[in-house]
Protein backbone atom coordinates (compact mmCIF):
# COMPACT_ATOMS: atom_id res chain seq x y z
CA UNK A 1 0.00 0.00 0.00
CA UNK A 2 1.80 3.02 -1.60
CA UNK A 3 1.36 6.84 0.70
CA UNK A 4 -1.51 8.05 -1.26
CA UNK A 5 -3.47 5.09 -0.38
CA UNK A 6 -2.63 5.18 2.69
CA UNK A 7 -3.62 8.92 3.01
CA UNK A 8 -7.03 8.05 1.14
CA UNK A 9 -7.95 5.57 3.70
CA UNK A 10 -7.53 7.74 6.48
CA UNK A 11 -9.38 10.35 4.40
CA UNK A 12 -12.58 8.21 3.48
CA UNK A 13 -12.28 7.14 7.43
CA UNK A 14 -12.35 10.34 8.50
CA UNK A 15 -14.62 12.30 6.62
CA UNK A 16 -18.01 10.48 5.41
CA UNK A 17 -20.67 12.61 3.94
CA UNK A 18 -23.85 11.41 4.54
CA UNK A 19 -27.30 11.80 2.37
CA UNK A 20 -30.94 10.82 4.14
CA UNK A 21 -32.95 9.10 2.19
CA UNK A 22 -36.60 8.46 3.58
CA UNK A 23 -38.12 5.03 2.43
CA UNK A 24 -41.68 5.41 3.88
CA UNK A 25 -40.44 5.92 7.48
CA UNK A 26 -42.56 7.05 10.22
CA UNK A 27 -40.22 9.56 10.98
CA UNK A 28 -38.89 7.89 14.30
CA UNK A 29 -35.58 6.87 12.81
CA UNK A 30 -35.03 10.39 10.88
CA UNK A 31 -35.40 12.41 14.26
CA UNK A 32 -32.75 9.91 15.45
CA UNK A 33 -30.48 10.65 12.78
CA UNK A 34 -30.38 14.89 13.18
CA UNK A 35 -30.15 14.02 16.87
CA UNK A 36 -26.88 12.37 16.05
CA UNK A 37 -25.76 15.85 14.58
CA UNK A 38 -27.22 18.09 17.56
CA UNK A 39 -24.80 19.51 20.54
CA UNK A 40 -25.30 16.14 22.75
CA UNK A 41 -23.99 13.77 20.41
CA UNK A 42 -22.19 15.57 17.67
CA UNK A 43 -21.24 13.79 14.38
CA UNK A 44 -19.40 16.24 13.22
CA UNK A 45 -16.53 15.46 15.67
CA UNK A 46 -15.82 12.49 12.93
CA UNK A 47 -16.31 15.10 10.40
CA UNK A 48 -19.96 13.73 9.58
CA UNK A 49 -21.73 16.47 7.12
CA UNK A 50 -25.29 15.46 6.56
CA UNK A 51 -25.58 16.82 2.59
CA UNK A 52 -28.02 18.09 0.38
CA UNK A 53 -27.30 16.28 -2.59
CA UNK A 54 -26.85 12.95 -3.29
CA UNK A 55 -24.05 13.82 -5.84
CA UNK A 56 -22.01 15.27 -2.87
CA UNK A 57 -22.28 12.12 -0.20
CA UNK A 58 -20.50 8.75 0.52
CA UNK A 59 -22.95 7.36 2.53
CA UNK A 60 -26.61 6.93 1.86
CA UNK A 61 -28.83 6.45 5.10
CA UNK A 62 -31.90 4.87 4.31
CA UNK A 63 -34.72 4.98 7.12
CA UNK A 64 -38.13 2.86 7.28
CA UNK A 65 -39.78 -0.39 4.88
CA UNK A 66 -38.93 0.85 1.27
CA UNK A 67 -42.73 1.12 0.18
CA UNK A 68 -43.65 0.73 -3.38
CA UNK A 69 -44.00 4.55 -3.79
CA UNK A 70 -40.15 4.47 -2.44
CA UNK A 71 -38.32 1.98 -4.18
CA UNK A 72 -37.86 3.70 -7.87
CA UNK A 73 -36.79 7.03 -5.53
CA UNK A 74 -34.63 5.11 -3.81
CA UNK A 75 -32.77 3.30 -6.61
CA UNK A 76 -32.54 6.26 -8.43
CA UNK A 77 -30.66 8.37 -5.58
CA UNK A 78 -28.33 5.34 -4.93
CA UNK A 79 -27.34 5.70 -8.50
CA UNK A 80 -27.02 9.61 -8.20
CA UNK A 81 -24.34 8.97 -5.34
CA UNK A 82 -21.04 8.68 -6.70
CA UNK A 83 -18.72 6.15 -6.08
CA UNK A 84 -16.95 4.04 -4.04
CA UNK A 85 -20.34 4.29 -1.73
CA UNK A 86 -21.85 2.68 1.57
CA UNK A 87 -25.80 1.81 2.34
CA UNK A 88 -26.84 2.11 6.06
CA UNK A 89 -30.19 0.93 6.88
CA UNK A 90 -30.94 2.66 9.83
CA UNK A 91 -33.70 1.34 11.94
CA UNK A 92 -35.04 -2.31 12.00
CA UNK A 93 -37.89 -1.12 8.96
CA UNK A 94 -35.19 -1.26 6.40
CA UNK A 95 -33.76 -4.48 7.51
CA UNK A 96 -36.65 -6.41 8.15
CA UNK A 97 -40.07 -4.35 7.79
CA UNK A 98 -40.45 -5.08 11.03
CA UNK A 99 -44.09 -4.34 12.18
CA UNK A 100 -45.14 -3.51 8.53
CA UNK A 101 -44.48 -7.19 7.85
CA UNK A 102 -46.27 -9.26 4.98
CA UNK A 103 -48.19 -5.41 4.23
CA UNK A 104 -49.07 -5.22 0.53
CA UNK A 105 -48.11 -1.63 0.30
CA UNK A 106 -44.18 -2.57 0.89
CA UNK A 107 -41.58 -3.92 -1.15
CA UNK A 108 -39.21 -4.21 1.60
CA UNK A 109 -36.80 -5.34 3.21
CA UNK A 110 -34.10 -2.59 1.55
CA UNK A 111 -31.89 -5.21 0.65
CA UNK A 112 -33.45 -6.58 -1.94
CA UNK A 113 -33.05 -3.61 -4.28
CA UNK A 114 -29.72 -2.25 -2.52
CA UNK A 115 -26.31 -3.88 -1.39
CA UNK A 116 -26.37 -2.64 2.30
CA UNK A 117 -23.38 -2.47 4.40
CA UNK A 118 -24.39 -1.66 7.47
CA UNK A 119 -27.44 -2.78 9.65
CA UNK A 120 -28.53 -0.47 12.87
CA UNK A 121 -31.17 -2.26 14.67
CA UNK A 122 -33.85 -0.54 17.02
CA UNK A 123 -36.76 0.84 16.29
CA UNK A 124 -35.63 4.10 17.02
CA UNK A 125 -31.58 3.43 17.25
CA UNK A 126 -30.71 5.41 19.55
CA UNK A 127 -28.25 8.25 18.34
CA UNK A 128 -24.85 6.47 19.38
CA UNK A 129 -25.44 3.71 17.44
CA UNK A 130 -26.60 5.35 14.70
CA UNK A 131 -22.84 6.99 14.67
CA UNK A 132 -21.59 3.87 15.44
CA UNK A 133 -22.74 2.62 12.37
CA UNK A 134 -21.65 5.55 10.29
CA UNK A 135 -17.93 5.01 11.90
CA UNK A 136 -18.46 1.45 10.51
CA UNK A 137 -19.26 2.58 7.31
CA UNK A 138 -16.81 5.00 6.86
CA UNK A 139 -14.27 2.21 7.61
CA UNK A 140 -15.67 0.19 4.54
CA UNK A 141 -15.18 2.84 2.67
CA UNK A 142 -11.68 3.01 3.13
CA UNK A 143 -11.41 -0.98 3.21
CA UNK A 144 -12.76 0.32 -0.27
CA UNK A 145 -10.03 2.41 -0.97
CA UNK A 146 -7.02 -0.30 -0.32
CA UNK A 147 -9.00 -2.02 -2.45
CA UNK A 148 -10.04 -5.31 -0.41
CA UNK A 149 -13.63 -6.27 -1.16
CA UNK A 150 -15.75 -6.64 2.24
CA UNK A 151 -17.65 -9.60 3.01
CA UNK A 152 -20.29 -9.90 4.43
CA UNK A 153 -22.55 -6.65 5.67
CA UNK A 154 -22.38 -5.99 9.20
CA UNK A 155 -25.10 -5.81 11.83
CA UNK A 156 -24.23 -3.49 14.60
CA UNK A 157 -25.05 -4.45 18.10
CA UNK A 158 -28.40 -3.45 19.56
CA UNK A 159 -27.80 -0.46 22.34
CA UNK A 160 -30.68 -0.25 24.63
CA UNK A 161 -34.12 0.95 24.69
CA UNK A 162 -34.19 4.52 25.77
CA UNK A 163 -35.30 8.11 25.45
CA UNK A 164 -32.20 9.88 26.23
CA UNK A 165 -33.82 10.43 29.66
CA UNK A 166 -36.14 12.57 28.03
CA UNK A 167 -39.21 11.03 29.93
CA UNK A 168 -39.67 9.43 33.11
CA UNK A 169 -38.54 6.09 32.46
CA UNK A 170 -35.83 6.18 34.79
CA UNK A 171 -32.99 6.00 31.94
CA UNK A 172 -29.80 8.14 33.09
CA UNK A 173 -28.85 10.89 30.66
CA UNK A 174 -26.12 10.16 29.28
CA UNK A 175 -23.13 12.46 29.87
CA UNK A 176 -22.42 15.25 27.46
CA UNK A 177 -20.57 15.35 23.86
CA UNK A 178 -17.10 14.42 24.49
CA UNK A 179 -13.82 13.96 22.07
CA UNK A 180 -14.51 10.72 20.23
CA UNK A 181 -11.50 9.06 18.71
CA UNK A 182 -11.60 6.92 15.50
CA UNK B 1 7.17 44.08 -10.65
CA UNK B 2 9.08 41.20 -12.95
CA UNK B 3 8.13 38.16 -13.84
CA UNK B 4 10.16 36.54 -11.05
CA UNK B 5 8.71 38.28 -8.13
CA UNK B 6 5.10 37.99 -9.84
CA UNK B 7 5.33 34.09 -10.17
CA UNK B 8 7.16 34.40 -6.37
CA UNK B 9 4.22 36.00 -4.94
CA UNK B 10 1.56 33.94 -7.10
CA UNK B 11 2.97 30.48 -6.27
CA UNK B 12 4.63 31.20 -3.23
CA UNK B 13 4.14 33.65 -0.71
CA UNK B 14 1.31 35.09 -0.06
CA UNK B 15 -0.22 32.96 -3.18
CA UNK B 16 -0.99 29.12 -3.47
CA UNK B 17 2.23 27.58 -1.02
CA UNK B 18 0.90 29.83 2.20
CA UNK B 19 -2.72 30.16 0.89
CA UNK B 20 -3.61 26.87 0.36
CA UNK B 21 -3.04 25.68 3.68
CA UNK B 22 -4.69 28.77 5.20
CA UNK B 23 -7.87 28.04 3.16
CA UNK B 24 -8.07 24.84 4.83
CA UNK B 25 -7.50 26.74 8.40
CA UNK B 26 -10.02 29.60 7.65
CA UNK B 27 -12.84 26.69 6.70
CA UNK B 28 -12.15 24.81 10.31
CA UNK B 29 -11.90 27.83 11.82
CA UNK B 30 -14.91 28.77 10.33
CA UNK B 31 -16.66 25.30 11.79
CA UNK B 32 -14.75 25.30 14.97
CA UNK B 33 -15.96 28.76 15.77
CA UNK B 34 -19.90 27.59 14.54
CA UNK B 35 -19.32 24.73 16.62
CA UNK B 36 -18.57 26.09 19.91
CA UNK B 37 -21.12 28.98 19.55
CA UNK B 38 -23.72 25.91 19.31
CA UNK B 39 -22.24 24.10 22.34
CA UNK B 40 -20.63 21.22 20.08
CA UNK B 41 -17.27 20.29 19.76
CA UNK B 42 -16.53 20.45 16.29
CA UNK B 43 -14.54 19.22 13.75
CA UNK B 44 -10.66 18.10 14.14
CA UNK B 45 -8.37 20.63 12.84
CA UNK B 46 -7.20 18.52 9.51
CA UNK B 47 -11.29 18.33 8.46
CA UNK B 48 -10.85 20.21 5.42
CA UNK B 49 -7.62 18.08 4.57
CA UNK B 50 -9.26 15.35 4.78
CA UNK B 51 -12.83 16.35 3.07
CA UNK B 52 -10.32 16.98 0.25
CA UNK B 53 -8.28 14.02 -0.11
CA UNK B 54 -11.76 12.21 0.23
CA UNK B 55 -13.22 14.22 -2.65
CA UNK B 56 -10.44 13.88 -4.79
CA UNK B 57 -10.64 9.93 -4.68
CA UNK B 58 -14.37 10.20 -5.76
CA UNK B 59 -15.82 9.33 -9.08
CA UNK B 60 -17.76 12.09 -11.09
CA UNK B 61 -20.98 10.88 -13.32
CA UNK B 62 -20.27 10.81 -16.71
CA UNK B 63 -20.21 13.83 -18.46
CA UNK B 64 -20.43 14.63 -22.32
CA UNK B 65 -20.68 17.85 -24.84
CA UNK B 66 -19.46 21.06 -24.22
CA UNK B 67 -21.99 21.69 -20.78
CA UNK B 68 -19.74 18.52 -19.47
CA UNK B 69 -16.35 20.40 -20.39
CA UNK B 70 -17.57 23.81 -18.97
CA UNK B 71 -18.71 22.11 -15.87
CA UNK B 72 -14.88 20.79 -15.29
CA UNK B 73 -13.58 24.01 -16.80
CA UNK B 74 -15.95 26.07 -14.00
CA UNK B 75 -13.99 25.22 -10.77
CA UNK B 76 -10.74 25.24 -12.29
CA UNK B 77 -10.82 29.30 -13.23
CA UNK B 78 -12.58 29.66 -9.71
CA UNK B 79 -9.46 28.23 -8.44
CA UNK B 80 -6.79 30.13 -10.15
CA UNK B 81 -8.79 33.68 -10.09
CA UNK B 82 -9.21 33.05 -6.15
CA UNK B 83 -5.27 32.58 -5.82
CA UNK B 84 -4.74 35.22 -8.33
CA UNK B 85 -6.31 37.48 -5.87
CA UNK B 86 -4.47 35.92 -2.78
CA UNK B 87 -1.36 36.77 -4.96
CA UNK B 88 -1.94 40.56 -5.36
CA UNK B 89 -2.36 41.10 -1.69
CA UNK B 90 0.89 43.57 -0.35
CA UNK B 91 1.41 41.51 2.45
CA UNK B 92 5.44 41.94 3.08
CA UNK B 93 7.00 45.30 3.02
CA UNK B 94 8.01 46.91 -0.06
CA UNK B 95 6.93 43.43 -1.99
CA UNK B 96 5.84 45.64 -5.34
CA UNK B 97 2.59 46.06 -7.16
CA UNK B 98 1.72 48.24 -10.08
CA UNK B 99 -0.93 51.25 -10.18
CA UNK B 100 -4.13 49.83 -10.84
CA UNK B 101 -3.54 46.38 -8.72
CA UNK B 102 -6.71 46.69 -6.82
CA UNK B 103 -8.95 46.99 -9.56
CA UNK B 104 -7.59 43.56 -10.62
CA UNK B 105 -7.80 42.51 -7.28
CA UNK B 106 -11.64 43.10 -7.64
CA UNK B 107 -12.21 41.55 -10.93
CA UNK B 108 -10.26 38.45 -9.38
CA UNK B 109 -12.55 38.50 -6.28
CA UNK B 110 -15.17 38.74 -8.60
CA UNK B 111 -14.70 36.04 -10.84
CA UNK B 112 -15.39 32.46 -8.35
CA UNK B 113 -19.16 34.33 -8.16
CA UNK B 114 -19.23 34.75 -11.96
CA UNK B 115 -17.96 31.26 -12.07
CA UNK B 116 -20.43 29.94 -9.77
CA UNK B 117 -23.09 31.56 -11.29
CA UNK B 118 -22.38 30.02 -14.98
CA UNK B 119 -21.74 26.41 -13.26
CA UNK B 120 -25.01 26.41 -11.78
CA UNK B 121 -26.34 27.16 -15.27
CA UNK B 122 -24.38 24.86 -16.94
CA UNK B 123 -25.72 21.92 -14.97
CA UNK B 124 -28.90 21.93 -15.96
CA UNK B 125 -30.63 20.97 -12.72
CA UNK B 126 -33.39 22.85 -11.17
CA UNK B 127 -31.89 24.03 -8.41
CA UNK B 128 -28.60 24.54 -9.64
CA UNK B 129 -30.31 27.18 -11.78
CA UNK B 130 -32.47 28.56 -8.55
CA UNK B 131 -29.17 28.87 -6.88
CA UNK B 132 -27.51 30.88 -9.64
CA UNK B 133 -30.23 33.19 -10.07
CA UNK B 134 -29.85 33.90 -6.39
CA UNK B 135 -26.17 34.22 -6.63
CA UNK B 136 -26.36 36.43 -9.28
CA UNK B 137 -29.33 38.69 -7.91
CA UNK B 138 -27.03 38.60 -4.44
CA UNK B 139 -23.92 39.57 -6.21
CA UNK B 140 -25.72 42.68 -7.93
CA UNK B 141 -26.94 43.58 -4.63
CA UNK B 142 -23.59 43.61 -2.47
CA UNK B 143 -21.29 44.74 -5.44
CA UNK B 144 -22.55 48.06 -5.62
CA UNK B 145 -21.93 48.56 -1.88
CA UNK B 146 -18.84 47.01 -1.81
CA UNK B 147 -17.07 48.53 -5.21
CA UNK B 148 -18.82 52.47 -4.03
CA UNK B 149 -16.61 51.28 -0.43
CA UNK B 150 -13.06 50.56 -1.98
CA UNK B 151 -13.63 53.56 -4.56
CA UNK B 152 -14.53 56.18 -1.49
CA UNK B 153 -11.09 54.09 -0.20
CA UNK B 154 -8.85 54.56 -3.11
CA UNK B 155 -10.35 58.05 -3.67
CA UNK B 156 -9.61 59.28 -0.40
CA UNK B 157 -6.40 58.30 -0.43
CA UNK B 158 -5.34 59.38 -4.33
CA UNK B 159 -4.36 56.16 -5.46
CA UNK B 160 -5.70 52.61 -7.03
CA UNK B 161 -2.42 50.61 -5.87
CA UNK B 162 -2.78 48.45 -3.15
CA UNK B 163 0.76 49.03 -1.74
CA UNK B 164 0.09 52.35 -1.42
CA UNK B 165 -2.90 51.66 0.36
CA UNK B 166 -1.58 50.04 2.82
CA UNK B 167 1.67 52.20 4.02
CA UNK B 168 -0.36 55.40 3.56
CA UNK B 169 -2.00 55.86 7.52
CA UNK B 170 -5.94 55.01 7.78
CA UNK B 171 -7.92 58.03 7.54
CA UNK B 172 -11.73 57.79 9.29
CA UNK B 173 -12.81 57.66 5.52
CA UNK B 174 -11.44 54.41 5.45
CA UNK B 175 -12.65 52.88 8.41
CA UNK B 176 -15.93 53.78 7.13
CA UNK B 177 -15.05 51.95 3.87
CA UNK B 178 -13.65 48.74 5.61
CA UNK B 179 -17.22 48.78 7.81
CA UNK B 180 -18.94 49.01 4.59
CA UNK B 181 -16.46 45.89 3.28
CA UNK B 182 -17.20 43.90 6.18
CA UNK B 183 -20.66 44.54 5.74
CA UNK B 184 -20.32 42.51 2.44
CA UNK B 185 -18.03 40.30 2.88
CA UNK B 186 -20.88 37.52 4.39
CA UNK B 187 -22.81 37.73 1.22
CA UNK B 188 -19.69 37.26 -0.58
CA UNK B 189 -17.99 33.94 1.15
CA UNK B 190 -21.72 33.01 1.15
CA UNK B 191 -22.36 32.00 5.01
CA UNK B 192 -25.42 33.54 7.33
CA UNK B 193 -27.22 35.20 7.05
CA UNK B 194 -26.82 36.13 3.14
CA UNK B 195 -25.95 31.91 2.63
CA UNK B 196 -28.84 32.37 0.17
CA UNK B 197 -27.37 30.30 -3.06
CA UNK B 198 -26.03 27.16 -1.50
CA UNK B 199 -29.58 27.30 0.81
CA UNK B 200 -29.24 23.59 2.04
CA UNK B 201 -32.47 23.52 3.33
CA UNK B 202 -34.15 24.79 0.40
CA UNK B 203 -32.37 24.17 -2.67
CA UNK B 204 -30.39 21.80 -1.63
CA UNK B 205 -26.58 22.91 -2.31
CA UNK B 206 -27.76 25.36 -5.03
CA UNK B 207 -25.08 25.65 -7.87
CA UNK B 208 -22.90 22.62 -6.59
CA UNK B 209 -25.52 20.24 -6.60
CA UNK B 210 -24.49 18.04 -9.48
CA UNK B 211 -20.97 18.29 -8.13
CA UNK B 212 -19.07 15.81 -7.27
CA UNK B 213 -15.55 14.18 -6.84
CA UNK B 214 -12.36 16.47 -7.63
CA UNK B 215 -14.70 19.49 -9.04
CA UNK B 216 -16.50 19.65 -6.00
CA UNK B 217 -13.08 19.61 -3.86
CA UNK B 218 -11.78 22.23 -6.66
CA UNK B 219 -15.14 24.21 -5.55
CA UNK B 220 -14.35 23.85 -1.57
CA UNK B 221 -10.47 24.66 -2.57
CA UNK B 222 -11.75 27.87 -4.54
CA UNK B 223 -14.09 29.19 -1.48
CA UNK B 224 -11.55 28.88 0.95
CA UNK B 225 -9.18 31.21 -1.21
CA UNK B 226 -11.99 33.31 -1.28
CA UNK B 227 -11.72 33.66 2.25
CA UNK B 228 -8.22 34.34 2.46
CA UNK B 229 -8.21 36.81 -0.09
CA UNK B 230 -11.08 38.84 1.58
CA UNK B 231 -9.71 38.86 5.01
CA UNK B 232 -6.34 39.47 3.99
CA UNK B 233 -7.71 42.48 1.82
CA UNK B 234 -9.96 43.37 5.03
CA UNK B 235 -6.15 43.10 6.69
CA UNK B 236 -4.19 45.12 4.53
CA UNK B 237 -6.60 47.47 4.32
CA UNK B 238 -6.31 48.11 7.99
CA UNK B 239 -2.95 47.16 9.41
CA UNK B 240 -0.47 49.48 10.05
CA UNK B 241 2.66 49.93 8.13
CA UNK B 242 5.42 47.39 9.62
CA UNK B 243 8.81 47.48 7.92
CA UNK B 244 10.16 44.22 9.30
CA UNK B 245 8.99 41.47 7.11
CA UNK B 246 7.64 38.55 9.68
CA UNK B 247 6.41 41.14 11.83
CA UNK B 248 4.11 42.17 8.93
CA UNK B 249 3.34 39.05 8.01
CA UNK B 250 2.33 37.72 11.94
CA UNK B 251 -0.05 41.13 12.05
CA UNK B 252 -1.35 40.13 8.61
CA UNK B 253 -2.35 37.22 10.16
CA UNK B 254 -3.79 38.00 12.94
CA UNK B 255 -5.69 40.00 11.55
CA UNK B 256 -7.17 37.67 8.88
CA UNK B 257 -8.00 35.57 11.56
CA UNK B 258 -9.49 38.05 13.64
CA UNK B 259 -12.11 39.00 10.12
CA UNK B 260 -12.60 35.20 9.98
CA UNK B 261 -13.72 34.81 13.87
CA UNK B 262 -15.45 37.57 13.49
CA UNK B 263 -17.82 36.89 10.32
CA UNK B 264 -18.28 32.90 12.03
CA UNK B 265 -19.66 34.52 15.05
CA UNK B 266 -21.85 36.39 12.75
CA UNK B 267 -22.75 33.37 11.04
CA UNK B 268 -23.33 31.34 13.96
CA UNK B 269 -25.49 33.92 15.44
CA UNK B 270 -27.78 34.52 12.49
CA UNK B 271 -30.38 32.73 10.23
CA UNK B 272 -30.89 32.92 6.70
CA UNK B 273 -32.70 35.71 5.22
CA UNK B 274 -34.97 35.75 2.27
CA UNK B 275 -33.87 36.81 -0.87
CA UNK B 276 -36.66 39.98 -1.36
CA UNK B 277 -34.91 40.91 2.53
CA UNK B 278 -31.18 40.96 1.68
CA UNK B 279 -31.66 42.64 -1.99
CA UNK B 280 -33.39 45.20 -0.05
CA UNK B 281 -31.04 45.21 2.98
CA UNK B 282 -27.85 45.89 0.58
CA UNK B 283 -29.77 48.62 -1.80
CA UNK B 284 -32.11 50.32 1.08
CA UNK B 285 -30.04 50.10 3.98
CA UNK B 286 -26.15 49.74 3.56
CA UNK B 287 -26.00 51.96 0.27
CA UNK B 288 -26.66 55.35 2.29
CA UNK B 289 -23.59 54.72 3.97
CA UNK B 290 -21.44 53.78 1.14
CA UNK B 291 -22.69 56.72 -0.74
CA UNK B 292 -21.77 58.97 2.23
CA UNK B 293 -18.78 57.28 2.14
CA UNK B 294 -17.81 57.97 -1.89
CA UNK B 295 -19.36 61.36 -1.49
CA UNK B 296 -16.97 62.35 1.48
CA UNK B 297 -14.50 60.94 -0.57
CA UNK B 298 -14.90 63.12 -3.39
CA UNK B 299 -15.80 66.54 -1.44
CA UNK B 300 -12.29 65.87 0.50
CA UNK B 301 -10.14 65.25 -2.83
CA UNK B 302 -11.80 68.69 -4.02
CA UNK B 303 -11.08 70.56 -0.92
CA UNK B 304 -7.38 69.26 -0.64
Amino acid sequence: MNLWTKLMCYSRRRSPWLFHMNGGSCNGCDIELIASLTPRYDAEQLGVRLEGSPRHADILCVTGPITHNAVNAIKTVYGQVCGPKAVIAIGSCPATTNVFIDSRTLAGPLNKHLPVDVFVPGCPPRPDAIIQGVAKAAEILAERAAKKQPVDPVVMPLVGPGCGGACACGAKSEPAAEEVKL
Amino acid sequence: MNLTTALARLLIFPGLLFAVPFAWFFLWTERKAVALMQGRIGPPFMQPFYDFIKLLGKDTPPRTGVGGMLMKLWPLIAVSAAAGAVGLLPVLPSSGGFEGDLILLLALLELPSMCIIAAGFSSRSIFGEIGSAREAVLSVAYNVVFLLAIVSIAASQHTFRLEALAQLPASPLRWLGVLAILVCLPAKLHINPFSLPNAEQEIYSGPMTEYAGPELAMWELSHGLEWVAATGLVATLTAPYIGIWWLAILVFLALSCLVVLLLSVVAAATARLAIDTTVRFYWQVTLIFAVLAVSSALFMRLRS
